[in-house]
């Protein structure tokens, strides 16, 4: 990802501008990926239904493997909002319940909070959705670690004081 | 999570990420998964992406439990209820393969552990642990 960013100096991180410029290539592409909404310390893509990611052809929901690409990159997102800046990281745990089936032939949408960060990791929690979020697919809690520096200094504090069982997940995306 | 004949059938997603069944023994023995590297796959640049992983590993436990319960003459159908998985080491640009292991089949819920792994079966770059739901019905 680091050939669309800019000096560190000035960077000012615009998720939905990013995604636009991300979705054109990898596996964010593959999936179709798309933009819906952010805040600080969280952040929402969607999935169109497409033939391509069904994972059983008699009942025609999609992938688990593919909701699980959509939390996972979903999550990464939400980590940059939390820093309010790029900084590359991996997946390091992922853990998935799967509450529901999909519907059939449904777009999917995650939603994904970045609840901590510290020096080395950042800690995520979620949920998958087709349509409606107070009745998700799937939960999702995860960590990822950082690989490098970040791109711009980051403001403290990165935590905010409160309940960090926060509000963001019933904001709208808007 | 095809239930069917004698063969076993991806679907339409492992054609997305590109995966075959590379090594089908018989006996209920779990197949091997290979997912050759393609852009599709990529996160950041040179790396495979977690997601993708994630796909190869679910569609490996998918098949092993699949090979079990055929094997077992039980009904083939089944669910995940969960799924932890540890990325371990950073997946290349490289082929990427995968086998589960069927650990446990009860009456009502099954556990698969799967690896995957690039150069060396030895040293896996991530591993998970699904737990199924099986049934004899349409899901």
């Amino acid at each position: 990802m680091a050939q669309i960013m800019t000096q560190a100096s000035d960077f000012i991180l615009d998720p939905a501008r990013m995604f636009r410029t991300t979705q054109r290539y990898g596996h964010s592409h593959a999936l179709g990926l798309q933009y819906v909404g952010h805040g600080v310390g969280w952040a929402e893509l969607a999935m169109p239904w497409k033939q391509e990611l069904v994972g059983d052809i008699q009942t025609e929901t999609m992938a688990t493997g593919a909701i699980i690409g959509l939390l996972d990159m979903t999550a990464g997102v939400s980590v940059w909002t939390r820093l309010e800046t790029f900084r590359p990281q991996a997946t390091l745990d992922l853990r998935i319940d799967y509450l529901r089936a999909a519907h059939p032939r449904t777009a999917m949408a995650a939603r994904v909070e970045c609840y901590r960060v510290t020096h080395e990791i950042a800690f995520v929690r979620g949920i998958a959705h087709d349509g409606d979020p107070s009745d998700p697919v799937a939960h999702m809690a995860g960590s990822f670690m950082f690989t490098g520096e970040p791109m711009a200094p980051l403001k403290p504090p990165h935590n905010p004081p409160a309940n960090p069982l926060a509000d963001s997940f019933t904001k709208d995306a808007g | 999570m095809i239930a069917g004949s004698a063969n076993y059938t991806l679907p339409p997603y492992a054609d997305l990420l590109g995966i075959s069944i590379s090594d089908s023994p018989e006996n209920g023995e779990p197949p091997t998964l290979s997912m050759p590297f393609h852009d599709g796959l990529a996160g950041r640049p040179g790396m495979l992406h977690g997601g993708a992983i994630a796909g190869l590993l679910d569609m490996a436990a998918n098949a092993a439990l699949t090979a079990s319960l055929r094997a077992g003459g039980q009904a083939s159908r089944f669910k995940p209820i969960g799924m932890t998985i540890d990325y371990v080491r950073a997946g290349k640009e490289k082929p990427t393969l995968a086998r589960g292991r069927v650990t446990r089949i009860g009456r009502r819920v099954a556990t698969v552990i799967v690896e995957a792994w690039q150069d060396d079966d030895s040293r896996h770059i991530a591993a998970a642990r699904i737990h199924m739901l099986l049934s004899s019905e349409a899901i």
